[in-house]
């Protein structure tokens, strides 16, 4: 099974730290790397036990099209930040950054178990291993103030989330007597007239809501990810909010549906006040991190305006702009890791001059800003496209006006955003004085990562076919 | 392969080649430019002349599949409507790479972002799929702002391109949200125009659901084609634009929501086309009436051009609402000749500039003797602009004002005052305070353009003038397929025809 082949792993590494000298520890991360590459494409070929869709443990776990369809998203996403926390290890105390490697292949065994949840107590289990594993993740950097700050924030807030989460789920079991979300969904409906039963559903949501950084529960984000070691915050901003939202799709569409579908006004409202919090936000951020934590709060609301959407096109968006956004972030991050590992600030003007410095990496950030931007032709253009349409579709098909309304503000926050990530590519090719034009070296595994990434954000924006038909089947799995 | 495919995609393979081209080969990354747009405007020419006017349906047409579980194909083919306006984009793309000589500085980037615009423009107007209608559009948008921000010139420039982006963005996902809804409302499950279009004729969209989707693609497509009161942003960005970027701006990929209006709006949307054409044309006596007298006020050469084409889209505005075959006509007319001249317009300013510093009217003067051909070709455009016989604009605001007449005879008389006063007025003044008067004894040292140079000038005025004598290569080509439009407007065939006898008839006795 995959995540037990993930767990293992993690503790092969953790012995192998035992054995590896401390000075090419590095390179165990490179052997992890190929490991979950041939983990990915036994997955891919449908040849290992995620090809063969169905339950076990007494239903708690699930194998269909969206877990597999995340799965892969979350080993992608994983290998990339491997690749990243191989070119951070010089920054981490010495000899350490296997632990770090197992750490991170512990948070995505708990990821790969989240996307299988089918139970409420599966999906707590799954959140507390990835949370858990982040906590000190984020606090990794022991000697550096910033680092051991945004771990306390993360772990004061997440507890908390955690303890909401609990409690939610145990009003819910108290009312209906189910934990498993297929049972569920066959009582649900009889419940709805429970104020306690739906407080229990909304106190889940609020967990969730964390984990995704949605409005009102984004506060930690900006701080955390300024602090955390960068190549933990690519992982937070992909592998942790994707997690968040294959939980969120599961619990609404498959445990709890009918209480959903009234609940379209909320989720709007929700998805409203992030996109235009995150990217008002950002706005005047001058911390490169900190600003892509804002733009990650606002991304939370793009990526929920296929939550709210309430119907298979919206789902099947989520996950295709999740891939795309995989790539972009990770290319982002990648870039941030190489220029600013020898720097003291991560200041937006420590990009001067980058593109003297090193063109492959002027480019690749430009291409991410510009992804994220939306902006054709890149993945970031066709998936808001994709959950733009969604949206109107859900406008059409219910007659409810709050849905061109959230469409109106989604392109408030794509023009908002194009200020902040158009003063980033600024910053790259035309500020006035650069003051550091040293030429800046790449290993070949940062160029190949690198290449993977702008090849990834090519091929989504402009062969989406592939990609868009696996989103297809794995929304199909809510039709029932 | 289509030959549309070749003429969209030989820009942008260009451009991929010259990112591999080491930034100090200048000639080089020049020469790949210039022939390369050269490459397009020959195979457009090739493709007008093969043109076969009132074939059936559309001709050299391609389709690819590209994602089928939403019906979205690339998908591109002419008729009579783009065959002109692909002719036009190609030319003008060529003239605005060989004016391209004045930028001086990250000749590598620009010429990569010329090249990218150029290739999105001819792809936008080729496509017959909404999706990539868009998409290329969107592709050909984003350079321009990155060349106003960075080549741009003056001291507005950072305001300039800030208000370019913020309302040109918003236009263009106003319009995007339009063609969505429209892509739902159809029904028909597929973003091919036709399809949608013959879908529609079977099903027409709900009337209440047109209502709602026209004003988003009207204001939409208004923003981005500078429509009374949303056309701020034009005289102001292309004032500071390089003149390669106003020249491809201006000229062509304003067209994009004019085109988009006549190809989908009108078809698609006919009841809410009927009820919203009074306020088209009430708006559009602010382009020519407002704008116009802007124009007049001005001090700079280059806002008096930009506030002089922003009032020229206000005829293109008051064809497309007169909603019948004339008017149609002369509104693709005007498109192809306001391209041309606009071009034209911004090329003559941009070498002034050049060789001046300057473009306040009050500090040139007497230019004529030292430029004697940018001064007579200039002199030529303006008469163009104001509606002289012999040009293409003339051809097209008369056939505008014909077709107007029936349905707003108010409008069509301060339009005809607006063509023939105001802009009279501020065109000749400009002229003699540019070209005519004593030269200060500073601008003794100007240099008229050599012979290559002189080039991109003769072709845009050779184009005026061709169409301005022999518009029937034209209206042969957009009468039978803007009569369809106007069929599914009106949904009357037979008056549609009646009266396309008096255009031709008019515009042939005016040669």
């Amino acid at each position: 099974m995959l995540e037990v082949s993930v767990i293992g792993l993690g503790l092969v590494l953790m012995l192998a730290d035992l054995f590896v000298p401390a000075e090419r520890r590095r390179f165990i991360g490179y052997a992890a790397i190929v490991a979950l590459g041939v983990l990915l494409v036994t997955s891919l070929s449908g040849n290992g036990s995620c090809g063969q869709f169905g339950t076990a443990f007494g239903g708690m776990f699930v194998n269909d099209a969206l877990s597999l369809f995340f799965k892969q998203l979350f080993i992608v996403a994983a290998i990339l930040v491997l690749f990243m926390a191989a070119e951070f290890s010089d920054k981490l105390a010495a000899g350490s950054v296997s632990e770090y490697y197992s750490l991170i292949l512990f948070a995505l065994a708990g990821m790969l178990f989240a996307a299988s949840s089918n139970d409420f107590t599966m999906l707590f289990v799954s959140i507390e291993l990835i949370t858990i594993t982040f906590y000190i993740l984020v606090s990794f950097q022991r000697s550096k103030l910033q680092s051991l700050e945004a771990g306390v924030k993360y772990l004061i807030l997440g507890a908390l989330s955690s303890s909401f989460m609990v409690f939610g789920i145990a009003l819910i079991w108290g009312t209906t007597g189910e934990l498993n979300f297929t049972k569920l969904a066959a009582v649900a409906p009889q419940f709805e007239i429970s104020r306690i039963f739906l407080l229990g559903v909304l106190l889940v949501l609020v967990g969730l809501g964390f984990k995704i950084a949605a409005f009102p529960f984004q506060i930690w984000a900006p701080d955390v990810y300024q602090g955390a070691p960068t190549p933990t915050t690519a992982f937070l901003a992909v592998g942790s909010k994707a997690a968040g939202f294959v939980l969120l799709l599961r619990v609404l569409f498959t445990a709890v549906p009918s209480v959903t579908a009234h609940w379209a006004n909320l989720l709007i409202v929700i998805s409203a006040i992030t996109i235009l919090y995150g990217n008002l936000c950002a706005i005047p951020q001058r911390n490169l991190k900190r600003l892509l934590g804002y733009s990650s709060i606002a991304h939370a609301g793009y990526l929920l305006l296929g939550v709210a959407a309430l119907s298979a096109s919206g789902q099947s968006a989520l996950m295709y702009y999740l891939a795309g956004y995989v790539f972009t972030v990770m290319a982002g991050f990648f870039v941030i890791t190489l220029v600013m590992r020898h720097l003291a600030t991560e200041d937006i003007s420590g990009l001067a001059g980058l593109n003297q410095r090193s063109p492959l990496l002027a480019a690749t950030l430009t291409i991410a800003m510009v992804s994220l931007a939306g902006i054709p032709p890149l993945a970031g253009f066709f998936g808001k496209f994709l959950l733009l349409k969604a949206v109107i579709e859900a406008g059409q098909t219910t007659g409810n006006h709050g849905y061109y309304c959230l469409a109106f503000t989604a392109l408030a926050g794509v023009i908002i955003s194009l200020y902040y990530y158009f003063g980033v590519i600024r910053a790259i090719y035309w500020s006035k004085e650069p003051t550091d034009l040293s030429p800046i070296t790449l290993s070949s595994p940062a160029k190949f990562s690198i290449c993977v990434c702008i090849a990834g954000i090519f091929w989504l924006g402009l062969f989406p076919n592939t990609v868009l038909n696996l989103a297809n089947q794995a929304a199909a799995v809510f039709v029932k | 392969m289509s030959i549309l495919t070749y003429i969209a995609g030989w820009p942008l393979l260009a451009a991929l080649a010259l990112i591999v081209v080491p930034r100090n080969y200048r000639v080089i990354i020049r020469a790949i430019a210039v022939l390369a747009t050269l490459i397009s405007a020959v195979l457009a020419v090739k493709m007008f002349a093969q043109f076969v006017p009132g074939a059936n349906g559309f001709q050299f047409e391609q389709q690819i599949p590209w994602v089928e579980s939403l019906g979205i194909s690339y998908h591109v083919g002419v008729d009579g409507l783009n065959v002109g306006l692909i002719l036009m984009g190609a030319i003008v793309a060529f003239a605005a790479a060989l004016c391209s000589w004045e930028i001086q500085t990250r000749e590598k980037e620009f010429y990569i972002l010329l090249l990218v615009m150029t290739g999105g423009i001819l792809g936008a107007f080729a496509s017959l799929d909404l999706f990539f209608f868009y998409f290329l559009h969107e592709l050909a948008l984003v350079p321009t702002f990155i060349m106003i921000g960075v080549w741009g010139r003056g001291e507005k420039k950072n305001y300039a391109t800030f208000q370019i982006t913020l309302y040109l963005s918003i236009g263009a996902l106003i319009a995007l949200i339009g063609l969505i809804a429209l892509y739902l409302q159809s029904g028909a499950n597929t973003f091919d125009i036709p399809k949608i279009i013959e879908h529609a004729k079977t099903n027409p969209l709900a009337v209440n659901a047109q209502n709602f989707i026209f004003p988003l693609l009207l204001f939409g497509f208004g923003i981005l084609v500078s429509l009374w009161p949303f056309h701020s942003w034009a005289p102001l960005g292309y004032g500071v634009a390089p003149s390669p970027t106003a020249m491809l701006h201006a000229g062509v990929l304003k067209k994009f929501g004019l085109y988009g209006l006549i190809r989908i709006a009108l078809p698609l949307l006919p009841q809410a086309a009927q009820s919203w054409a009074h306020v088209i044309a009430w708006l559009c006596v602010g382009n020519i009436l407002y704008v116009g007298w802007v124009a007049m006020r001005q001090r700079d050469l280059n806002l008096l051009i930009g506030n002089s084409s922003v009032a020229h889209m206000g005829f293109i505005f008051l064809g497309i609402a007169s909603l019948n075959l004339i008017g149609v006509t002369g509104a693709v007319l005007i498109m192809i000749a306001h391209g041309f001249l606009a071009a034209l317009t911004f090329a003559l300013s941009g070498y002034i500039y050049k060789q001046t510093g300057t473009l306040q009217i009050s500090e040139l003067g007497g230019l004529c003797r030292k430029l004697p051909f940018i001064g007579t070709v200039l002199l030529m455009a303006a008469m163009a602009g104001c509606g002289l016989p012999g040009f293409a604009n003339f051809v097209g605001e008369a056939t505008v004002f014909f077709g107007a007449w029936k349905m707003f005879p108010a409008v069509t008389i301060i339009a005809l005052w607006g063509a023939l006063v105001i802009g009279g007025i501020y065109m000749t003044r400009a002229i003699r305070n540019v070209l005519h008067g004593p030269l200060p004894e500073k601008w003794n040292s100007l240099s008229d353009a050599n012979l290559w140079r002189k080039l991109p000038y003769a072709l845009l005025l050779a184009s005026l003038l061709v169409f301005g004598f022999l518009p029937k290569l034209l209206t042969e080509k957009i009468n039978p397929d803007a009569q369809k439009i106007v069929a599914m407007v009106t949904g009357n065939v037979i008056a549609a025809s009646e009266t396309s006898a008096p255009a031709v008839n008019f515009v042939a006795q005016n040669k």
